[in-house]
């Protein structure tokens, strides 16, 4: 499964034995993580069925890159869950360890998203953020479903 | 995995002798074949299970093993905290304290067939499964402390269940030592309106029909008898388990070089037993197992409510719920000296054998009931306890056939629409909110379960019982 955007950026999923790896590409590390994001709302349900009805913001902080990717990753789980949303856009903004960003997304509405499974958490397997030798930025890990 | 990387035992037991920083052996129990399709990662997560800090005896892998988080899922290692064992919040899981429970319905399957369309509506009916389900309750703090302290019994506190039923659940019903204060107001959040709900993925409720009687004995113990209707419920403690999880997995692999663990992959993350953050871990584990025993009675509650519509005569008793991603402080003996040892069981079923103090006395002769499951197409079997268990591998057995090919692959390789009708095809009524979870759970996404219990059962890790076979199946 795989989304292209005009930027180059895109976002995919990588098999894993009993669960799912999900993995965002792009021209800045902060896009790479706005991809990996949307790999995880495919992990439920093809993102462009997600309307934007409701913004919401996010605010994580951890030490180095890749804790920060799970840190993120942890927080839309926390919010999809306690909030009973899913989302299909993202606008992240790094700033040394911490992430600022907004998140679009609307109720989970069973009929039309279908959603498949239930995001448990974000883990360190396969966990990798840096630049590939392209020089675009990847952001990935597998998820615990 | 290479079987030339292992020392052959006997037909079911495989050994890695210690090398490198490993501190005990590794022992496998699995057939050849079960050997040769096992993840190469297995392997790898054992070797690195078996070097960690105060383990005693051997680090194990069950037959159906297979690649998890830092422990092989079918992994099982006892830690001593008086020799500076460790808790490994890998070594638990994300879903603390998943597991089955198995319902007797005192029916036969073939009174289940004229009204099955109607069982299945009433059952998806009743009881939330999916994603963005919520349950009947909105928790408040204070419930949210009790449920955290007080697990089974605190819904049965609520009329959720009768007394019985704690009987036949693993620690009564009520997990000690639990630390409500522990769990984070995260964990909370994401379970006030979550108890009493199925969850997705491999979760599942199942009518089914008892198809084999392997043991009579056992089986009569039991309750269990030749083509009558049982439930079974399969799933854990829901979004306040893998909060937890997440959150002192974190923390266990921030402070690990603080504690002077080497760590081989950061998912091996642990602390010191007697460490803050060990203590702490073990506090919220706890009262995450509570949380699970909780939702799994009032789901109990649920069936039972969905039955009463659709069959007023049937009276559902609880055979036995167990849990099988946990770590529990037990006795047992090592180079025959008596030990109190965390036993972390990762996707692996206690299984005590007869005449073990902490069976109701109703199963103290037959041993613990040791509830495997399968997938909506294939068989689910019932097991006990052996007397030869505690010695095997610290009273521990398999706990599901493990999947065999991603999710990805599944979903690309089936339709769900159609596997619901290959399914009917073959009398099994599904019921699910998403075809394209149906596919992810494919039968044939799963390895050959009977496999499983085989070599279990000529490891000396549990004996065959009963097999059951699928009537109904709700799936997340």
């Amino acid at each position: 499964m795989t989304q292209v955007e005009d930027s180059g950026a895109r976002w995919e999923h990588f098999p894993h034995g009993a669960d799912i790896g999900i993995r965002g590409i792009g021209p800045s590390q902060a896009q790479a993580f706005e991809q990996t994001a949307l790999a995880l709302t495919a992990v439920l349900t093809d993102p462009s069925l997600v309307l934007p009805r409701r913004r919401i913001a996010i605010h994580c902080e951890a030490a180095g890159p890749e804790a920060l990717l799970v840190q993120w990753l942890n927080s839309l789980v926390y919010e999809m869950a306690v909030r009973r949303m899913i989302f299909g856009r993202f606008e992240v903004h790094l700033a040394g360890s911490a992430l600022d960003a907004e998140a679009w997304g609307e109720q989970v509405d069973v009929p039309r998203h279908q959603p498949a499974v239930e995001v448990k958490g974000a883990t360190y397997t396969s966990l990798f953020v840096g630049r590939s030798p392209n020089g675009a930025w990847v952001a990935q890990c597998v998820v615990d479903v | 995995m290479d079987p030339s990387l292992l020392r052959q035992i006997t037909d079911s037991e495989w050994r890695i002798e210690p090398h490198g920083k490993m501190r005990v052996p590794a022992v496998l129990f699995a057939t050849a074949p079960l050997i040769a399709a096992m993840d190469a990662k297995v392997y790898e997560q054992i070797v690195n299970v078996a070097s960690l800090p105060g383990i005693q005896r051997a680090a194990f892998a069950m037959p159906d093993a297979h690649w998890g988080y830092g422990f092989p899922i079918g992994g099982v290692a006892a830690f001593d905290p008086d020799d500076a064992g460790v808790v490994s919040a890998g070594g638990v899981g994300f879903d603390i304290s998943c597991g089955v429970r198995l319902l007797l319905t005192g029916l036969e399957a073939s009174a289940l067939a004229p009204v099955r369309h109607a069982l299945a509506d009433a059952l998806f009916h009743h009881v939330p499964a999916g994603v963005g389900s919520r349950g009947l309750i909105d928790l408040s703090d204070s419930q949210l402390d009790d449920m955290l302290g007080q697990g089974a019994a605190w819904a049965l506190s609520l009329g959720y269940g009768v007394p019985a039923d704690l009987d036949r659940t693993e620690e009564r019903g009520v997990m000690a030592g639990a630390r409500p204060d522990c769990v984070s107001d995260f964990a909370r959040n994401r379970q006030r309106r979550e108890m009493g709900t199925l969850g997705s993925g491999n979760h599942y409720l199942e009518v089914q029909r008892v198809a084999e009687i392997f043991s009579p004995s056992p089986a009569a113990a039991f309750g269990l008898r030749l083509h009558d209707a049982v439930v079974s419920i399969h799933c854990g403690s829901r979004g306040l388990g893998h909060q937890i999880g997440t959150e002192f997995l974190r923390d266990m692999v921030a402070l690990a070089p603080s504690f002077g663990i080497d760590l081989p992959d950061r998912e091996l993350a642990c602390a010191p037993i007697r460490s803050p953050l060990g203590e702490s871990y073990l506090g919220a584990m706890r009262a995450a197992i509570n949380c699970a025993l909780a939702n799994r009675q009032i789901i109990t509650h649920l069936v039972r409510r969905a039955f009463a519509e659709v069959l007023p005569h049937a009276e559902l008793a609880v055979l036995y719920d167990v849990s099988h991603n946990t770590c529990k402080l037990e006795p047992h003996s090592v180079d025959g000296r008596p030990k109190q040892l965390f036993i972390h069981r990762k996707g692996a079923t206690r299984a005590f054998g007869p005449g073990h103090p902490s069976l109701p006395e109703s199963l103290r002769s037959t041993g613990q009931p040791v509830l495997i499951g399968g997938t909506m197409g294939t068989s689910s079997y019932v097991l006990a306890g052996t007397p030869d268990s505690e010695r095997v591998s610290f009273s521990s057995s398999c706990h599901g056939a493990g999947r065999l090919m991603s999710r990805h692959q599944a979903s690309k390789t089936w339709s769900g629409r159609q596997l619901v009708d290959q399914l009917a095809a073959h009398g099994i009524l599904i019921r699910s909110p998403s075809t394209r979870g149906i596919a992810e759970e494919a039968p044939g996404a799963y390895k050959d379960v009977t496999a499983v219990v085989e070599a279990a059962e000529s490891a000396g890790l549990s004996r065959r019982v009963a097999r059951l076979e699928p009537l109904i199946c709700i799936k997340g």
